[in-house]
């Protein structure tokens, strides 16, 4: 079925509904608000839950590129994987993917007042992280990771200036980027990362093994204007 | 004549693209269906201004000659064009590549197939392999003669492309028909140039074929750098470089495919820093002699050639590229809808990572000498 015939009959009635043998159907949920709630089994396309305002989505399946891409609200469970920009310029809601997630994973992300959208990986992701990343909160855990696996890629936090990503693993200097403080994380951090954790279970059950919050580590920009003095020394 | 104003590079249009292929490790062959079920998922990716095939193994009658399959404007163009191939060359066939009449295919020029062998004197006067000898002629058909386009001119494989939605080519040129056991296929949104039948890709020299998705940043250094090397970058668009690159490096340097694809996806200075002595030392080594080869801006691209392919994305991954085993069977493609459609559960599946060559080649001779 066309993407657009699909989306049609969707927002004709508010209610749940679930679709089987979904394969790249773009735009699903896209707008949604919370009388909507959609099961997904298959592969949908690109963009979906794009704008979405308040829905929530299940993917039995694996997400494609930009998925909750400008989410307002709502809450998107990818009981798989996603590919590039899972989670781009979302400003409110949640996404919780089981699996890895590609390249440039909630970048742009915003925060305002009490709209903190947030952003849960199972697995580990590409370079680009949360690159200029306004607010919310971004969380990978690793799980299922090889020892020596790095939790995501190069580039991690370039351009971010609000907002705080939290790795379940140390990853080496070189791969954040400049004008960033990686720390441990501090005693306020952890009941919010227990928390999202807490809700990655009841999404996808439990995880096979503990995870050491003292091995946590959390980027933040090291100051409120962290690119003020870049290319000026005043 | 397109009103000016309406030509593709004078008005904005989003960028899409889709790319996938196909390929059977065994060399065992299979229809087109596949890859035009394949890129037809990605339909919404492209706008009918462009679609592709490239296959390969499906001449066996023919393997040791180069098939050349040519665009012609006018009969008029074919004359002079065909007068040069027949000095150049010994043909052994040629006619009309059969087509399906489809309703949303229009204005095709003449599509016309050769099979052929360099003309033994004029390839012994010129002192060049045979390969160099079929690669210089199409360069000047192409680049000389007004209105004839050579698109391919491999042996055992070859290129069927047009103006319309890749489904559509694919049954305008009735790939059911033919049989390879590598097959990729592009479907074009073109953004800075126009659409036109030679336009579209696969871009191939001798078997080399390359499908794109994305644009070239690097566009015109790669062209310069190419053509101190005798190459014409003349049909109009970006990806053609690609193709020549690859020819350039794989074929007449003789570099392995890892080290084309480290050329033109070369690591970052700061990367190459913290590798390890011996290795940094090639990196740099490379990067100095081939600076005009590294391909920047986003891309991923399908390289096909005789006995395998490489997917390659550029190195901070601007696009997307899926890939997937199943079997003996292994799929790249722009989405991953486009792999699941034929193979709703591969064995395995994955994400191709920045500057990250996936090299996959099928033993073709054995299971053609079984077939």
């Amino acid at each position: 079925m066309q993407y657009t015939e699909l989306n049609r009959i969707i927002r004709q009635k508010p209610g749940e509904y679930t679709l089987s043998a979904v394969n790249g159907q773009r735009y699903i949920g896209c707008g949604l608000g919370s009388e909507y709630k959609i099961n997904i089994h298959g592969t949908p396309g690109n963009d979906l839950g794009a704008f979405m305002d308040g829905a929530s989505v299940n993917v039995f399946g694996n997400c494609q590129d930009a998925t909750g891409n400008t989410m307002n609200q709502g809450r998107i469970i990818v009981h798989g994987s996603a590919s590039d920009t899972a989670g781009y310029a979302m400003r409110n809601g949640e996404i919780f993917i089981q699996g890895n997630a590609g390249y440039r994973v909630a970048i742009h992300l915003k925060q305002y007042g009490a709209d903190v959208p947030k952003v849960v990986v199972g697995g580990k992701t590409g370079s680009f992280l949360g690159e200029y990343m306004a607010g919310g909160i971004v969380l990978i855990l690793g799980l299922g990771l090889a020892p020596d696996e790095d939790i995501t890629g190069a580039h991690c936090a370039t351009g971010m200036h609000g907002g705080v990503i939290y790795l379940a693993r140390d990853i080496p200097d070189y791969k954040v980027a400049f004008a960033m403080n990686k720390t441990p994380i501090e005693p306020e951090d952890e009941p919010v990362i227990r928390s999202l954790i807490e809700q990655y279970c009841q999404h996808f059950g439990e995880i096979p093994h503990s995870l050491p919050l003292d091995k946590f580590v959390k980027i933040r920009p090291q100051t409120s204007r962290p690119y003020g003095k870049m290319y000026v020394g005043n | 004549m397109i009103k000016e104003s309406l030509k593709e590079g004078n008005v904005r249009i989003p960028s899409g693209c889709a790319i996938c292929g196909i390929i059977d490790r065994t060399g065992r062959r299979f229809n087109g269906n596949d890859i035009i079920e394949s890129i037809a998922v990605m339909h919404d990716r492209s706008n009918g201004l462009g679609g592709g095939f490239a296959a390969y193994g499906i001449y066996p009658e023919y393997k040791d000659f180069y098939a050349l399959h040519v665009f012609y404007d006018s009969n008029e163009s074919k004359k002079t064009a065909e007068s040069f191939l027949n000095d150049h060359f010994y043909i052994e066939t040629s006619g009309r590549i059969p087509t399906e009449k489809t309703p949303t295919i229009r204005q095709q020029p003449k599509i016309w197939r050769y099979f052929v062998k360099p003309n033994r004197y004029k390839l012994q006067e010129s002192e060049l392999t045979g390969e160099e000898y079929v690669a210089q002629c199409v360069l000047k058909v192409n680049s000389k003669f007004d209105g004839a386009y050579v698109f391919s001119c491999g042996k055992n494989m070859g290129v069927f492309k047009g103006v319309g939605y890749p489904e559509d080519i694919g049954r305008f040129y009735r790939l059911e028909e033919y049989k390879a056991y590598l097959w990729t296929a592009h479907g074009r949104f073109p953004t800075n140039t126009p659409g036109w039948w030679g336009g579209a890709h696969p871009f191939a020299l001798l078997d080399r074929t390359i499908v794109h998705n994305g644009e070239i940043s690097s566009y015109d250094a790669n062209r310069r750098y190419v053509e101190m090397y005798g190459y014409a970058c003349k049909l109009q668009t970006d990806t053609e470089v690609i193709t020549y690159l690859f020819d350039l490096l794989n074929r007449r340097h003789g570099l392995d495919l890892e080290t084309a694809a480290q050329i033109l996806t070369a690591p970052h200075w700061e990367d190459v820093d913290r590798m390890p002595a011996q290795q940094a030392e090639r990196i740099r080594t490379l990067r100095q002699i081939y600076s005009g080869a590294l391909i920047t801006g986003p891309f991923s691209i399908i390289l096909g050639f005789n006995g395998g392919m490489v997917a390659l994305n550029d190195r901070l991954k601007l696009r997307a590229l899926i890939a997937a085993e199943a079997g003996d069977r292994v799929y790249v493609a722009s989405e991953e809808c486009a792999i699941r459609k034929l193979c709703p559960q591969p064995d395995k599946v994955w994400a191709c990572e920045g500057g990250q060559p996936v090299i996959v080649y099928a033993d073709y001779e054995k299971a053609h000498h079984e077939e």
